[in-house]
């Protein structure tokens, strides 16, 4: 057990020791040697991050029409491989062979460029998440306020979608994905200023360390802060019930619409990859992150992430989209007076029992 | 403490790396036949050509209600810049820290309900 625990440490150590040895035999001085071990190695974690973060997108894109086919009573998709679990590939081989399309109106730059700055910083939150013990990348001391201002810069590339587009559908979604990340942001980012009062850090490490007696998620503050936080995530990556700016009954694909191809395929790669992300942030900072017995540590991650996902998919294929004015609302009126008295009582809670 | 921001950089290279390889390569084996009604504006029901000039473009002034929500969410996002680093000293700063804060929440409460009782949250 203790083996299956540290695989992925070990591995990362064995290759770091035989880099070592290679690059040291060149006769450089020990300063050289061991930046460039460390570039290396940084380029192998994060190569090894994104091909884990495409895998999980391949199956999550399978997940998600298996389990809408077992809500709506279907089979879901069983010709392409056993089970159609190869399904997504075949959509990848396609978006790869579909022509791209740009309209004559449209602004060429802004429109090649909107994909990229939708996904790069699904790709730059990565750094922080600890998806196993001592298996975060890089264990920044501002890991909370990294992913969130890292994840805030994709609305950016929504609206550069919709702006450079030059249609009418296309502008709609991307002035409604503004108008709901940022206010869907607020609430976000204030629930989850009680766990930080709760651990005293705001590296995702500790954070995680510190839930070892207790996961934050069955304390009542953070049980209130877990489901603040898991709704204004669900409209933060606009997943159904808050998929205004997609909207396909009233805004034929919203900021999406003049995508084809590969474009459109990065798109629907930073949504899943923002997807993934909150909930992954969500098991750190509420469920104890790598947290839990018998099992290995980056195991019980992938378990605790896979739950929240399909909770979300769950959600999405119960719940109607919601109207403009009751997603608004919602947010400014119920969720950040919420999430406000939340940090009071929690700062309240704290000097109460440490004093009595 | 450097070392962990230099695997950022490299995230950060990885991070503009990562889409341009699937565009790239999807440049080299897609077809390319363009055409002048594959290229026009997508529209629904409509010829798009028969519109007139004015309304094939759509970069216009755009409602106001979204810049008054810009205008909150930026009062509230750099609250957050003050609350975040006082949740992390909380346990070391004491009463003093507290009494501050709930002073600081009190009043951004304030304007969250003035904002409210002037309609501005309300989507019309």
């Amino acid at each position: 057990m203790d083996i299956l625990n540290k695989l992925f440490t070990n591995i990362y150590d064995a290759i770091n020791a035989f880099l070592n040895g290679l690059i040291g035999g060149f006769g450089l001085t020990a300063d050289a040697v061991s930046a460039i071990v460390a570039a290396v190695m940084g380029l192998l974690v994060g190569t090894a991050v994104l091909l884990f973060g495409v895998g999980v997108v391949l199956t999550l894109i399978w997940l998600e029409r298996k389990v809408a086919a077992r809500v709506q009573d279907r089979v879901g998709p069983n010709r392409v491989g056993p089970f159609g679990l190869i399904q997504p590939v075949a959509d990848t081989v396609k978006m790869f062979i579909k022509e791209d399309i740009v309209p004559t109106n449209a602004d060429g730059l802004v429109h090649l460029l909107a994909p990229v700055i939708a996904l790069a910083p699904a790709v730059l939150a990565f750094v922080v998440v600890p998806f196993g013990q001592g298996m975060a990348p890089a264990d920044l001391n501002i890991g909370v306020l990294w992913i969130i201002s890292v994840s805030s810069i994709g609305t950016i590339g929504l609206f550069m979608a919709g702006y450079g587009s030059n249609n009418k559908f296309a502008l709609l979604g991307g002035m409604r994905a503004v108008a709901q990340a940022i206010s869907y942001e607020v609430p976000q980012v204030l629930t989850i200023v009680p766990i930080i009062l709760l651990a005293g850090s705001m590296s995702l490490v500790t954070i995680v360390q510190k839930q070892s007696a207790i996961w934050y998620v069955f304390l009542p503050v953070g049980l209130i802060a877990f489901v603040v936080y898991y709704i204004s995530a669900l409209a933060e990556v606009n997943r159904t019930p808050f998929d205004l700016p997609e909207g396909e009954s009233e805004i034929v694909a919203g900021h999406h619409t003049e995508y084809s191809g590969m474009k459109f395929g990065l798109f629907y790669l930073a949504e899943y990859f923002n997807f993934f992300i909150v909930c992954t942030v969500a098991t750190t900072l509420f469920l104890g992150g790598w947290q839990g017995p018998f099992l290995p540590s980056w195991l019980w991650f992938i378990l605790k992430t896979y739950g929240l996902i399909i909770l979300g998919m769950w959600i999405r294929m119960t719940i109607p989209r919601f109207r403009v004015d009751q997603l608004m609302k919602f947010a400014w009126q119920v969720l950040v007076p919420i999430s406000l008295v939340n940090i009071i009582l929690t700062a309240l809670l704290l000097v109460f029992f440490k004093t009595g | 403490m450097l070392d962990r921001y230099g695997i950022v950089a490299i995230f950060a290279l990885l991070a503009v790396i990562f889409p341009a390889v699937p565009l790239l390569l999807s440049w080299v084996i897609r077809p390319k036949k363009p055409n002048q009604s594959k290229r026009a504006t997508y529209e629904c029901g409509l010829e798009f050509e028969d519109f007139p000039e004015e309304a094939q473009n759509v970069w216009v002034q755009f409602r106001v209600q979204y810049y008054l929500f810009a205008l909150i969410f930026v009062v509230f996002d750099v609250e957050v810049v003050y609350l975040y680093p006082w949740a992390v000293a909380y346990s070391a700063l004491g009463l003093f820290a507290l009494v501050e804060m709930i002073v600081f929440l009190g009043i951004l409460l304030l304007a969250l309900a003035y904002a409210w009782r002037n309609g501005l949250l309300e989507w019309t």
